[in-house]
């Protein structure tokens, strides 16, 4: 296990300096590897600690995005200070949602169902409103201005989301043996039983919720000024809230490193996928391989590739055990 | 003085009166056997008593204070605890991770909860399985986990639910030194049991339901003789002490 943690600081340490001899198209592999990293590291918070399955975290990706993007354009604020406005309000509507669904108790698919609700009435009160671009989206213009969180340089990406995922994936590392970290992997399992034991499940879904929404609303300000523009139909949909899901699911949905190990599985692939089946005109066909890579992760990899690793990983490093 | 005081708590549902204006006390340091048929309303009065139900009718006090309103989590920490009759750990944890989350409730800091949480495990006995996922475990096991997870929130009260059932006799004799244990240690039990050897030899009072009500209580010999109680169980022809003649 020395060897193989060794090994994963080296690379840790190793990525900072990737860029300098990757070409372009790595930088945005890897820059894409790094950003859904830290969304789903975001998700694994609430979906994968908690075991509430949210699949509409678009809606708090969309909110961070919009808030930033509108705020920088319209008010000049600067997007270093918006997407902690815009994490702001992803959390209060996390809030909201979080306290509809957990109030009211609504379990699997029906929370499943609200969260998707949500994400698609943003996405309608979006597309309806005109002072944000209404259907047509709304486009920030490049100036290149690092204080407007605008960059020439594609590795100030790289190195952002890169930044962006090592802090939410030591976050989670760091509160996951500590009580919060506990509590929700025990209300995952069994809430009645939490209840019983002096957990307060109510009020730590809420937290987990509020924490998992903040987070995924930081990344819509990276999203909004990394590609400069904004559909609704994109932002606020549901095949965003999927791929956010989907990482941190593959590489083990309430682990530490399942959601990074996910993104360095599946960011490649879906860019690959999405290069070649958009090039024999094939729209949209990755979603596709998507489905069939979860029905194989669901049979045969239930907790996920990071779990079975580690375990591979043990044996390895102690083949008498 | 009294523990727990329950005066005049019901429940219904739907057409079944399953707990019919019940009393019940519980003194500091004692150990109260709840006995009854299946479906006497046992369970239903452990739900009203941490919380899980909400009675129609009565009111409950725990160390003076009225638990009405209270939600499960805050009368554990009052210092009530709960086991389940159909045990529930939490099946994907560790042994210790199960009576951690207990533990955590009071105290903050991890480490402290882990190493309280550890010597609740060693002290049911569960010390060589502390790392063993709880789904693996047989049932005797599970119950000590359970057990185990209560006794970590550090109860003044604790609320067994048949935790005998499907216990082999050796098994349930270690149970029941390990209760006399925990009481002994400060802590006082209200227990569920059917096993009536164990509940003769741990309580010093017997209460008995049947169809939701009272129906007699007092110390084991006298509760075992008691004419409502052989009612209960064995139906009225019993009563006088002979099998109905055909």
């Amino acid at each position: 296990m020395r060897w193989a943690a060794g090994a994963a600081v080296a690379l840790l340490l190793a990525l900072p300096a990737f860029p300098s001899v990757f070409g372009s198209y790595a930088v945005t592999l890897f820059t894409l590897i790094f950003f859904y990293g830290f969304l789903g590291q975001s998700w694994n918070v609430v979906g994968g600690y908690a075991g509430q399955l949210s699949a509409g975290h678009a809606a708090f990706l969309g909110v961070g995005a919009y808030t930033a993007a509108v705020l920088s354009v319209e008010l000049g604020v600067t997007p270093w200070i918006g997407m902690f406005a815009g994490g702001g309000l992803a959390a209060a509507l996390g809030a909201l949602v979080g306290y509809l669904g957990f109030r009211f108790g609504l379990r699997g698919f029906y929370f499943v169902l609200l969260t998707v609700a949500l994400a698609e009435m943003c996405r309608i009160v979006a597309a309806n409103t005109d002072a944000v671009g209404g259907a047509l989206g709304y486009y920030i213009t490049f100036t290149g201005n690092p204080r407007q969180f605008q960059f020439q340089d594609p590795r100030a990406y790289y190195y952002i989301a890169l930044g962006l995922m090592l802090a939410a994936t030591a976050l989670v590392g760091w509160l996951a043996p500590r009580r919060f970290g506990v509590y929700l992997t025990a209300i995952r399992e069994d809430e009645r039983a939490c209840e019983a034991a002096g957990v307060d499940t109510f009020r730590y879904k809420m937290l987990a919720m509020l924490l998992s929404a903040f987070l995924t609303g930081i990344g819509g300000t990276f999203y909004a000024f990394y590609l400069f523009s904004l559909q609704p139909n994109t932002v606020f949909g549901v095949p965003l809230s999927v791929e956010i899901i989907i990482r941190p699911i593959v590489g083990g949905a309430g682990t530490v490193l399942g959601p990074v190990v996910g993104s360095f599985i599946l960011s490649p692939l879906a860019e690959l996928s999405r290069h070649y089946f958009a090039q024999g005109g094939w729209h949209g066909a990755h979603l596709i391989a998507y489905g069939v890579l979860l029905i194989a992760v669901v049979l045969f990899l239930p907790d996920g590739a990071w779990p079975r690793l580690q375990r591979a990983l043990h044996r390895r490093a102690r083949p008498a055990a | 003085m009294s523990l727990l005081q329950a005066r005049g708590i019901s429940k219904r549902f739907g057409g079944v009166q399953a707990v019919s204006a019940l009393d019940l006390d519980v003194a500091e340091g004692e150990v109260v056997g709840l006995i009854g048929p299946n479906g006497a309303g046992k369970t239903t009065a452990f739900d009203l008593l941490s919380g899980f139900l909400v009675p129609d009718a009565g009111e409950i006090r725990f160390r003076g204070v009225s638990l009405r309103g209270r939600k499960p989590h805050a009368i554990c920490a009052l210092g009530l605890a709960r086991t389940f009759q159909i045990v529930r750990p939490f099946p994907r944890l560790s042994v210790l991770d199960n009576v951690l989350v207990g533990a955590l409730g009071r105290h903050a800091d991890a480490a402290t909860a882990r190493s309280r949480a550890r010597a609740v495990v060693e002290r049911v006995g569960l010390g060589p399985k502390a790392a063993a996922p709880a789904f693996g475990l047989t049932l005797a096991e599970r119950k000590r986990v359970e057990l185990a997870r209560a006794l970590a929130t550090e109860p003044a009260l604790l609320l067994l639910d048949e935790v005998m059932a499907g216990l082999n006799p050796t098994e349930i004799a270690v149970l029941v030194a390990l209760i006399g244990d925990i009481n002994a240690s400060g802590v006082s039990i209200l227990l569920i049991e059917h096993n009536m050897r164990a509940v003769m030899t741990l309580s010093r009072r017997i209460v008995v339901l049947s169809f939701g009500e009272r129906v007699a209580e007092g110390s084991p010999a006298a509760v075992a003789r008691h004419p409502k109680v052989i009612e209960a169980y064995l139906g009225e022809e019993y009563v006088d002490g002979a099998a109905p003649t055909r």
